[in-house]
């Protein structure tokens, strides 16, 4: 007994020693805020692993993460001096200038991050990306085996599918989608307009251009999809979704690679749904050749508003936090992992499909937030039938517009 | 009370209303009329995972150059208070030239943020607070007629909407309306529609999110009148009696009278908090088919980019909708309190 204490406080001892060592001759405070998912937890407990008597680490992971990163990088010195965000989210950040560039940081402890995993903006490195993700085709094997189709490569090869499943009496809405009404009914139409090569802006400026022939056949394909989802679907986002499809209510959606691994346990659904939840790559739409989804990154950040000490820290210990050493057996399924040592899953094909086909990164422009949060409020009165596409767009536009303004963007 | 005793005496509450009800409502009227400082953009090339591109950024040293001369932003007048997402002047005049009709002119006037807001929160505001006296008024006599030992119970459960947290209160309901809910279920039962879906619906998504509110408020109401009901004149109660009214008659002269004062009450908080509708709106995911001012607060600051100034306007337009609803129940206090 005393003899196995004696070899577990040895090797407690020699594994803190070895963290130590990673981490470094650092000292100050880590503060980490970022959302509430597995991957993220795992991140922020290697980044842990760095406290020492002199470096203290802390984290706050919540969904409301964005509300409250930006505030708490404002003051000076800033609360949080790390904040985990994602393509779209650094941009507020980036905004209101309240991230520094790591550069000098990268030079002196970074040189073993992979290069592709440094995000440059204008030439400076403002954040390390660790995890990647994207919505990809998720399917039920078995129902596509009982029409006799393969699984579809474009959005009209889908919906062909969804009639013959709703025809041969499988199911009746046999279509999932996050459409639910702000954020994600805008994401979808993001996709979708991506995937008709529409562009959102005119070129070299902030005004916004998505009332035209793309905008149009987005929002019609769109209308057909949902002709064959559960009619509540402007109140289902990405949970209601999956729930739906663990459920066995669907046989085809559009998901996030992210989520794919919760389907596919054995968690919430009989085997015959979750032995047969299948991933696949992303869909072309309207024989186009760019997939109708965009690619996304996670990554983290260092606060400006904090002393060099903390600084450096922070960066020594978020390395630490997405270095190779944090992948073993239970967190190698959490993410696509950006990380030397990641080894694929087959609930991650779906990711690395995205990637291959050469979709497009969701646009990282100052002020694609407002055209995201204006799509959001104003798509769902075409999709229930209130008004034409045109003018739904119209209404996207003047949205848009109105906010732009006021945030100093367009004059 | 000596006017010194009186000063000394809500000094406090007065410093704490000026501390936070005054300077923040000031905070925000100033807020609501300036605009962010111009953005500077330059043409930037970024890098990542996924290869580089060429791209727009905004150029912080210039921007932020233009902050530090302007802190609170440009000065912007009432620009944002009659822009489209707000009172949305040319909008409304641009549809009010072109109309066919009245039915048409209401229909465009609905597709402005603004106004598809205010034709919830009004219909909300109308139909709940009656609702909510008039089942307050009901739950509270029959509490008060029912056996003393079961009394105690009753008002416990009679309160339980009041004391479940809005966001839960309404998330549980709004499962339960669910096709596949209690209540869904029954209803496409009922109705002989088996695709009949409440949250689909943007009439029983209204009547859905009024049933709430009632069943959310009813409570207070209730509990105010209960309340009242103990303090009414038992004297008169008996001779009403013994002159033969009936339990109604009794009721109507002498209980309800008594309780006018409450009701007035009850009508002002009433509309105060129905006004600011929120919750459920949120719980319910109902914003496709519902929208409130606040949710339009809330909507602005919720998004990736934040737009202050917006959210400022539309809180300012709140209070503003609030000091207007509320008018006549003060005049009348007024009136009541200058008669004696």
């Amino acid at each position: 007994m005393l003899l196995r204490k004696l070899t577990l406080a040895v090797t407690l001892a020699l594994s803190a020693n070895a963290v130590y060592a990673s981490c470094g001759d650092i000292s100050g405070t880590v503060s980490i805020v970022g959302n509430e998912f597995p991957a993220i937890h795992t991140v922020a407990k290697g980044a842990t692993e760095c406290a020492t008597d002199k470096v203290t680490v802390v984290s706050n992971l919540t969904a409301d993460h964005q509300k409250i990163n930006l505030p708490g990088m404002q003051g000076d010195p800033a609360e949080y001096t790390s904040a985990i965000i994602a393509n779209s989210s650094i941009i507020a950040l980036m905004n209101e200038d309240v991230i520094r560039p790591l550069d000098d940081l990268v030079a002196k402890h970074g040189a073993d991050i992979p290069k592709n995993n440094l995000i440059s903006i204008d030439g400076k490195v403002m954040a390390v990306a660790f995890m990647a993700n994207s919505q990809h085709l998720v399917y039920r094997k078995d129902v596509l085996e009982e029409i006799g189709v393969e699984p579809p490569a474009t959005y009209e090869e889908f919906l062909a599918a969804a009639q013959m499943i709703r025809d041969k009496g499988i199911m009746e809405n046999p279509v999932g989608g996050a459409y639910k009404s702000g954020w994600n009914l805008a994401q979808e139409f993001v996709n979708m307009y991506i995937g008709h090569g529409g562009e959102f802006y005119k070129p070299g400026t902030a005004e916004v251009s998505i009332n035209n022939a793309q905008g149009v056949a987005s929002l019609e394909m769109m209308k057909s999809l949902t002709e064959f989802m559960n009619p509540d679907f402007l109140t289902h986002d990405s949970n209601a979704t999956g729930a739906e499809m663990e459920a066995g209510n669907v046989a085809l959606m559009n998901m996030w690679g992210s989520r794919t691994g919760a389907l596919m346990d054995e968690e919430g659904s009989e085997e015959v749904v979750y032995s047969n939840i299948t991933v696949s790559g992303p869909m072309t739409v309207g024989g186009g050749s760019m997939p109708a989804t965009t690619l996304w990154w996670d990554g983290w950040t260092v606060a400006k508003n904090t002393s060099d000490e903390n600084a450096e820290a922070t960066f020594v210990a978020m390395k630490n936090g997405t270095s190779p050493g944090i992948l073993n057996d239970e967190t190698m399924g959490e993410a696509v992992w950006m990380i030397e040592g990641y080894k694929p899953a087959p609930v991650n094909a779906g990711v690395f499909a995205t990637i291959k086909a050469g979709a497009k990164p969701y646009p990282m422009l100052p002020y694609h937030g407002l055209l995201h949060t204006a799509l959001g409020d104003n798509l769902s009165d075409f999709l229930q039938g209130k008004e034409s596409a045109e003018q739904a767009l119209a209404d996207v536009e003047a949205a848009y517009t109105t906010a732009a303004k006021e945030k100093g963007f367009l004059n | 009370m000596k006017h010194k005793t009186f000063f000394w005496f809500v000094l406090p509450s007065s410093l704490a209303m000026l501390l936070f009800i005054f300077f923040p409502i000031v905070s925000v009227l100033v807020q609501s009329v300036h605009v962010d400082t111009e953005q500077v953009i330059k043409e930037v090339t970024n890098c990542g995972p996924f290869g580089c591109e060429t791209t727009t950024s905004v150029d912080q040293e210039a921007t932020q150059a233009l902050k530090r001369e302007h802190p609170l932003g440009r000065f912007a007048g009432l620009t944002t208070y009659l822009d489209r997402r707000h009172l949305a002047v040319d909008e409304v005049k641009l549809a009010w030239n072109n109309t066919s009709g009245l039915g048409d002119f209401v229909k465009q006037l609905v597709n402005l943020p603004f106004y598809k807001a205010m034709s919830f929160t009004l219909a909300y505001t109308f139909i709940v607070t009656p609702l909510v006296i008039i089942f307050g008024f009901i739950i509270a006599v029959a509490v008060n007629g029912a056996v003393k030992w079961l009394r105690g119970p009753l008002i416990f459960f009679s309160l339980l909407p009041m004391l479940v947290t809005p966001l839960v209160g309404s998330l549980i309901l709004f499962w339960m309306v669910d096709a596949r809910g209690v209540v869904g279920a029954a209803l496409q039962y009922l109705a002989g529609d088996p695709n009949l879906s409440v949250k689909a619906s943007t009439p029983y998504t209204w009547v859905m999110l009024m049933v709430y509110g009632v069943w959310h408020s009813a409570p207070f109401a209730f509990i105010v009148y209960y309340a009242g009901l103990q303090s009414v004149n038992k004297d008169t109660l008996e001779s009403a009696m013994i002159d033969g009214a009936s339990r109604w008659e009794q009721i109507r002269y002498v209980v309800i009278p008594h309780l006018l004062p409450l009701t007035t009450f009850i009508a002002l908080m009433q509309l105060m908090d129905n006004f600011r509708v929120f919750e459920p709106i949120v719980s319910f995911s109902a914003s496709a088919h519902a929208t409130s001012l606040s949710w339009a607060i809330y909507n602005d600051l919720g998004g990736e980019t934040q737009q202050l100034s917006s959210a400022a306007a539309t809180s300012v337009l709140t209070i503003l909708g609030i000091c207007i609803l509320l008018l006549p129940v003060l005049i009348r206090t007024w009136r009541d309190f200058t008669h004696k």
